[in-house]
C-alpha cells in the first residue's frame, strides 16, 4: 500500500487534486481512498489530504500518519509546518518551488522533487498572481515521481472534477509532468 | 458502474435511484454535501421529486411526516444538533408509522463545538422507535440506504441510516453504482397502506385514551420483532441483484475466539484488518460487527458471544453516569446467559479522535491481559496532562 499525505492551503485545491488522483489511480486499476482533514479550515489556513492506493481493498480508515510520499502545495508552510513528520525514510517529497529549496537539511533521508508550479499556473492562466491555481501542476508532477497513474488517466478524472478551464489545467498538469526536478536522495 | 465517490453522494446517488418523492432539509456539516446533491438533481432533472427548504431540521422532519402522510417516499438527513433538535418528532414519525428514511451522519454534540466523528448523537434517540443501522464503507452506505426504503415499507417504520463523520461522509472510495431499471427491479414504488386525501379526508393522529394507547405502543414493538426477519428478506432479494449483503451482523473469527471485539462503523473495517493481523501470531481474537443497532439482535448476540470468555466493546459514544452505549446494550443481552462472558467497555474516539489499527490492539491485549473489568468503562488515550483532566481530579 502507498500513503500519500497533502498539505496545501484552504482554497488551494489540496483536496480536489487528491481526489483527482484516487480517480485517476482508480481507473489505472488501484483501489483508493482519499479523504481530507477537516477541520475548521478557512481559506489561506494549512489544509491537509490523505491518499491510500492498494492492490486489494483498503481496510484501514484513520488518518494517514508514516506516509510514504509527502506533497506539498505551497513551501511557505514550512515556515511553520514539519512536512516530514512520519514520513518514511527514503520516502518521497514533492514541493512546489522554483529552486532548491533552502535548508536541506529538512529533507535529510528522503527522496526530493520540486516543479515551479505557480510559474505553470500562469503559464496556462490559471488563477491569479496572487492566488495561481497550482493543483493540477502537482498531480502532473506527481504522477512522474510516482511514475504511475497515466496521463491519460488524469486527463479524463481532471475533465470529470473541473468543469472550468479543463484543458488549461490538464496542459498545467501535462507541463509540470515534464518540468519537475529530481533533486533525489538528500543526505 | 464502479466510480469513485464521497460517502456522502454514496447517500445522495441512492436517494435519487430510490426515486424518492419528496425531500426536505435544513444543511449542518457534516451531512451537506448529501442535501446538497439532491437539491442539484431536484433542479437539474435528474430527480423529479420536491426538495423543500425549511428554517431548522425540526420544520424538516416535519415536512417529511406531512409529505409521507401523503402517501409519497421521503428523505432527509441531519447530523449532531440538527437530529437533537429533531427528537420530538421523530417520536411522531415512528408512532404515526410513517416509513422516512433518514441519513444521520454521527457528529458531536457541543460544546465544545465540534463537528467531528462521535456516536452519541445517534445512540441518544434510540428509544424514539426508529430502525438503526450503521455502516462501515462508502459500497455499504449505498446498499443500506437502497434497503431502507425496502424495508421501512415493508414494517411502516421510519430508519435511520448511519455513517461516520468524515472517515465515511468525506472519503472517496469505489462504490458500485447500478443503472436504474437494476434498482427499479429491487426497489419497486411506494405503496403507502394509508395516505391523507383531500378526496376522502380523514385524520390522523388524534387523541388516544389509555384505553387504546398502550395497544399502539405493543403494535410498534411487534413490527420491531418483525424487523430481523424482514431485513433478512429484503437483503436475499438484495443480494439475487446486486450480490452482496450485511445482515444485522457480522461474526468474524467468533468461533473459537477467547476475545471478541464489539465494533460499529469504520472502526468496524479498520478492526478486520487488526484480527487479521493478531491471528497471523496466533491470537484467539474475533470481532462483531454490529450493523442493526434498533432492533437490537439480542439473540444472535448471545448466540455469538456467549461462548467467548471476554467481549470487549468499543464505543464511540458515552452515556455520562453509565457507561458507552453499546456496551451496556451488550450487557444487557447477556446479563440471563448462564456463564456468559466478562463485558469490557472502551471508550475511543470521541469528537473525532481517530481510531487506528494501534489502538484496536491496545484494546485487545488490555483485555486479554486481565481477568475481570476493573471499571464500567475504561478510556483509551486520555492525556493526563490536559487541564480538564487535573480540573476534574481536585
Amino acid at each position: 500500500m502507498h500513503e500519500i499525505r497533502f498539505h496545501g492551503r484552504g482554497g488551494q485545491g489540496t483536496v480536489v487534486a487528491s481526489v483527482i488522483l484516487a480517480k485517476a489511480f482508480f481507473s489505472a486499476g488501484h483501489y483508493v481512498q482519499t479523504f481530507p482533514v477537516f477541520g475548521l479550515e478557512r481559506r489561506g489556513a494549512p489544509v491537509e489530504a490523505y491518499l491510500r492506493l492498494d492492490k486489494k481493498k483498503i481496510l484501514v480508515r484513520s488518518n494517514v500518519y508514516t506516509p510514504d510520499h509527502v506533497v506539498v502545495q505551497d513551501i511557505k508552510l514550512l515556515d511553520n509546518l514539519d512536512v516530514t513528520q512520519g514520513l518514511k525514510l527514503g520516502g518521497s517529497i514533492l514541493i512546489n518551488s522554483r529552486d532548491v529549496p533552502d535548508n536541506l537539511d529538512t529533507f535529510s533521508g528522503f527522496q526530493l522533487h520540486f516543479v515551479d508550479a505557480v510559474k505553470i499556473a500562469s503559464d496556462n492562466d490559471l488563477g491569479t498572481r496572487t492566488n495561481p491555481i497550482v493543483n493540477t501542476a502537482m498531480i502532473g508532477a506527481f504522477a512522474r515521481v510516482m511514475d504511475m497513474p497515466p496521463m491519460e488517466t488524469i486527463h479524463t478524472a481532471i475533465l470529470e472534477e473541473i468543469p472550468v478551464k479543463a484543458n488549461n489545467n490538464f496542459q498545467a498538469a501535462q507541463q509540470a509532468y515534464e518540468e519537475v526536478h529530481t533533486f533525489g536522495l538528500v543526505d | 458502474m464502479k466510480k469513485v465517490l464521497e460517502g456522502s453522494h454514496a447517500v445522495s446517488e441512492a436517494v435519487r435511484l430510490a426515486r424518492v418523492q419528496v425531500m426536505s432539509a435544513y444543511p449542518i456539516t457534516p451531512q451537506t454535501h448529501i442535501v446538497e446533491a439532491l437539491s442539484e438533481y431536484c433542479s437539474n432533472g435528474a430527480m423529479n421529486a420536491r426538495f423543500l427548504c425549511v428554517e431548522s431540521e425540526h420544520s424538516a422532519m416535519a415536512a417529511v411526516i406531512g409529505a409521507a402522510s401523503g402517501g409519497v417516499r421521503t428523505f432527509t438527513a441531519t447530523s449532531s444538533q440538527g437530529l437533537a433538535l429533531m427528537h420530538e418528532l421523530l417520536h411522531w414519525a415512528s408512532a404515526a408509522r410513517l416509513p422516512i428514511v433518514m441519513a444521520e451522519v454521527n457528529r458531536a454534540l457541543a460544546p465544545g463545538w465540534n463537528i467531528w466523528m462521535d456516536q452519541t448523537d445517534s445512540l441518544a434517540q434510540r428509544d424514539t422507535g426508529w430502525i438503526q443501522l450503521y455502516c462501515e464503507d462508502g459500497q455499504e452506505v449505498f446498499d443500506t440506504t437502497l434497503q431502507a426504503f425496502r424495508l421501512a415499507e415493508k414494517v411502516s417504520l421510519p430508519v435511520m441510516v448511519v455513517l461516520d463523520a468524515f472517515f465515511l461522509s468525506h472519503t472517496f472510495e469505489p462504490v458500485d453504482v447500478p443503472d436504474q431499471d437494476i434498482v427499479d427491479g429491487f426497489l419497486p414504488p411506494f405503496l403507502p397502506r394509508f395516505e391523507l386525501n383531500t378526496d376522502n379526508p380523514f385524520a390522523i393522529g388524534q387523541m388516544a385514551a389509555p384505553t387504546i394507547y398502550m395497544e399502539m405502543r405493543h403494535s410498534i414493538q411487534k413490527a420491531m420483532e418483525r424487523v430481523p426477519g424482514e431485513l433478512d428478506q429484503v437483503e436475499q432479494e438484495f443480494a439475487a441483484t446486486f450480490n452482496r449483503r450485511y445482515g444485522p451482523m457480522e461474526a468474524i473469527h467468533c468461533d473459537d475466539a477467547e476475545v471478541i471485539m464489539v465494533v460499529t462503523g469504520t472502526a468496524a473495517s479498520t478492526c478486520r484488518k487488526v484480527i487479521s493481523d493478531l491471528r497471523a501470531i496466533n491470537e484467539q481474537v474475533g470481532m462483531l460487527k454490529l450493523r442493526m443497532f434498533r432492533p437490537f439482535p439480542t439473540d444472535l448476540i448471545r448466540q455469538v458471544l456467549g461462548s467467548a470468555h471476554k467481549i470487549a466493546v468499543i464505543d464511540r459514544n458515552f452515556s455520562f453516569g453509565v457507561s458507552g452505549i453499546f456496551a451496556q446494550e451488550v450487557r444487557a443481552a447477556l446479563c440471563n446467559y448462564k456463564g456468559h462472558p466478562s463485558v469490557f467497555g472502551y471508550i475511543a474516539g470521541l469528537g473525532g479522535r481517530d481510531v487506528t489499527p494501534e489502538t484496536l490492539e491496545e484494546i485487545y491485549w488490555k483485555t486479554k491481559s486481565t481477568d475481570k473489568p476493573d471499571a464500567e468503562s475504561i478510556w483509551i488515550g486520555l492525556n493526563p496532562y490536559s487541564s480538564f483532566q487535573s480540573r476534574s481530579n481536585s
